[in-house]
């Protein structure tokens, strides 16, 4: 017997993806529909015999093609005839949810009415009577509570016995479908025409409540309590802030961070000697030693050591999002993000930029529409990730001993205000046609299933392994060959490298700002790699010892190691600002452009985020030189 | 006629006003001419706000909010 193939459908906040990952567990596979950064998520399970196939539609309001997930639902019904449909319905917000279910079966497509959230719907008063709701849409109806994974089994019964050949639609929704024939036949505007069929669905919808559900008021919920506190005026800003503080403590501070630098040290130092001891012992040639302890190990160890970071970020926001809170960040922080041009939605992925830019990339992906998408991941490169935090506060404490904290907050605020003017300028220009806009739903508040946490980050977290990872590996190999070889072969002396030769070409584009040296076009050069090599390469390149610190609390004691090498007179303390502003706002590490190239799905956007952001940054720092040289500074 | 938070009221008309994707949008949510809304709160500042209509949450900028003519209906 051939596989059976059952499509799920239905409204976001149902509960549709529990459902499926309840039903096919780890047997799933995450892709992109094509075209679209939409999830296609497909997954198997054997029963009694029979492989039967599922796939997770995007969970969408209506098939109407407005958005990026309704064109997949519409094209994926166009396309395919899947032996089951099975409509998720909230059964807690029947009315609603019905809407999709009238606009499928008028496309003539027969299915399966499954109401979830029983349990929650009975504690609201709703009660449903399923015999009458199948008799209104002549189609099979079955329910499910929520989070039960035996009930959820009862469905994989209800697939491969039910016989859809023996529903038909039911009198009364022929009827509909007449009606709805007739307004299309009416020769009216087409605005008109869809406004009418809007109209009409509710109408049909409104027959079927009379007939088969019964609500009974059960006073204020839960989550109307809750959201008296958290989605209510400005007390709730306060809430959230306490909130975020938090997630960023849990995941910079408490776990993420420290297992990232537990296991950083893991791969990059101990496996890495132990590596070279082993390649000695067992006489492999030097430079194969060289590239895989030097390059591939330090370099791949290099983006192995974000993993932690990124699981647990977004273990934390899928958690948070599967208990409605995130809807609720997104109505608390429109009125201030709309000024910026942005969206309430887009606060998160603005956030995490303030830890690490690849995860904020990727947490784009949460926002409606196209143009909030690509704007947010744009001006994220300009914020102060922690691997930029270094570089700020060694130069601050050398060259402005008197002011240093001053100089490092004064470079988060340049990349913030930065950011929020491109968004500004973009939203204005490359997406100008493109309208943002804010109508979301604040589901109730529901325990995460758990399942479903689990897998989404893991979900997440391997589609950053995979992708990231190849970029970064061969770039690894890259920086390791160029600092590592010159036209004479191999050399120790990395003042003698090709990546000098191209650090003192590099630095020619700096005399403008006073930071024309070859070590700092040296610095800026593997800065694209990871930020955090800007100081270890100043390290190197000055003679500091290569024992220097990346920490940015141990600035100080590096500051001093510095204030002894040629560096301390190699820059004014002017054209260190400049350098300063420069490697705040220029290029995205090569980590973040593979995010966005896998994000944005097109190098073109990629490219661009790289000659941009270089941009802005060379004409700021230019400019910060040039008039600090005129008003007499130095 | 404008409701105030706590209050509810009946969906009269939609107007379009330029962007007629946003009345379709609008509609495709529940709201038609008929349908209960009452506005529960609103964001710091007082936008957007919240309502809630056929047993549901929704958020939605004063804007667009503005575009949904109603009556008052004493609850």
């Amino acid at each position: 017997m051939s596989a059976l193939a059952v499509a799920l459908t239905g409204n976001p906040n149902t509960g549709k993806s529990t459902i499926f990952n309840e039903l096919t567990g780890a047997h799933q596979k995450i892709g992109n529909w094509p075209g679209v950064t939409v999830d296609k998520k497909v997954g198997y399970v054997t029963y009694k015999g029979r492989t039967i196939s599922v796939v997770d539609l995007p969970g969408t309001y209506s098939i109407n093609a407005h958005s990026q997930e309704e064109v997949v639902v519409s094209d994926y019904f166009k396309e395919n005839k899947p032996d089951i449909v099975v409509n998720i319905v909230d059964a807690s917000n029947i009315a609603r949810n019905l809407f999709l279910t009238v606009q499928l079966m008028e496309n003539g497509i027969p299915l399966i009415i499954n109401l979830n959230m029983m349990d929650e719907a009975e504690r609201q008063g709703i009660k449903i009577d399923e015999q009458k709701l199948e008799k209104a849409f002549g189609m099979p109806v079955t329910n499910t509570v929520g989070r039960s994974n035996k009930s959820v089994k009862v469905l994989l019964d209800v697939f491969t016995e039910t016989r859809m050949s023996d529903y038909h639609p039911s009198e009364m929704m022929a009827e509909h479908i007449a009606k709805v024939n007739a307004i299309k036949a009416s020769g009216m505007a087409q605005d008109k025409i869809d406004e009418e069929i809007i109209a009409a669905r509710y109408d049909f919808i409104d027959k079927v409540m009379a007939e088969a559900v019964t609500t009974q008021s059960v006073g204020t919920t839960f989550t109307d309590k809750l959201d008296s506190w958290l989605a209510n005026g400005v007390p709730a800003l306060f809430i959230m802030l306490a909130m975020f503080y938090l997630l960023f403590q849990f995941t910079f501070n408490w776990v993420g961070q420290p297992a990232a630098d537990w296991l950083g040290d893991l791969l990059t130092v101990d496996f890495a000697e132990w590596a070279k001891d082993a390649m000695a012992a067992a006489g492999v040639a030097e430079w194969m030693q060289s590239l895989i302890s030097d390059g591939i190990i330090a370099g791949v160890g290099s983006v192995l050591s974000f993993v932690p970071l990124i699981f647990t970020l977004f273990f934390c926001l899928s958690f948070l999002d599967g208990t409605g809170y995130m809807a609720r960040v997104a109505f608390v922080m429109d009125p201030i993000m709309r000024r910026a041009g942005l969206t309430g939605k887009g606060i998160m992925p603005l956030i995490m930029g303030f830890g690490c830019g690849v995860p904020a990339i990727m947490g784009a992906r949460a926002l409606d529409t196209n143009k909030d998408r690509m704007i947010s991941i744009l001006i994220t490169p300009f914020l102060t990730c922690n691997a930029k935090v270094p570089i700020m506060a060694l130069f601050a404490a050398m060259y402005f001993p008197d002011n240093a904290a001053n100089i490092v907050f004064a470079m988060y605020f340049l990349g913030l205000a930065t950011a929020i003017i491109a968004a500004k300028i973009l939203g204005m220009t490359a997406f100008k046609a493109e309208d943002s806009s804010f109508l979301l739903e604040l589901p109730p508040y529901r325990m995460p299933d758990m399942k479903t946490v689990l897998l989404e980050t893991w979900d997440k977290g391997k589609g950053y392994l995979i992708k990231a990872g190849t970029i970064i590996f061969a770039m690894s190999v890259m920086i390791w060959f160029l600092s590592s070889f010159n036209s004479d072969g191999m050399t120790d002396e990395m003042s003698d490298s090709y990546l000098a030769s191209i650090g003192s070409a590099t630095s020619t584009l700096f005399k403008p700002q006073g930071f024309d040296t070859w070590e700092a076009g040296a610095a800026v050069v593997t800065g694209v790699l990871a930020k955090e090599a800007v100081v270890s390469t100043m390290g190197i390149l000055y003679g500091a010892g290569d024992d220097i610190s990346t920490e940015a609390e141990d600035a100080g004691d590096t500051a001093a190691q510095f204030m002894d090498t040629t560096m301390a007179t190699s820059f004014t303390p002017l054209a260190a600002l400049a350098f300063m502003i420069f490697t705040q706002l220029y290029s995205p590490c090569v980590t973040a452009l593979g995010t966005i190239k896998k994000e944005t799905q097109s190098w073109k956007w990629m490219s661009f985020a790289f000659v941009y952001t270089c941009s802005v940054a060379w004409v700021v720092s230019m400019l910060v030189y040039q008039i600090g040289r005129l008003l007499g500074f130095e | 006629m404008t409701l105030k938070d706590g209050e509810t009221g009946m969906v009269v008309r939609i107007d379009s006003v330029g962007d007629s994707k946003l009345k379709n949008r609008l509609m495709t949510m529940g709201l038609i001419p008929g349908t209960r809304v009452e506005i529960l709160r609103s964001a710091p500042m007082g936008d957007p706000i919240a309502i809630r209509l056929r047993s549901y949450n929704l958020a939605m900028r004063k804007d667009d909010a503005e575009k949904i003519q109603v009556t008052k209906i004493s609850a």
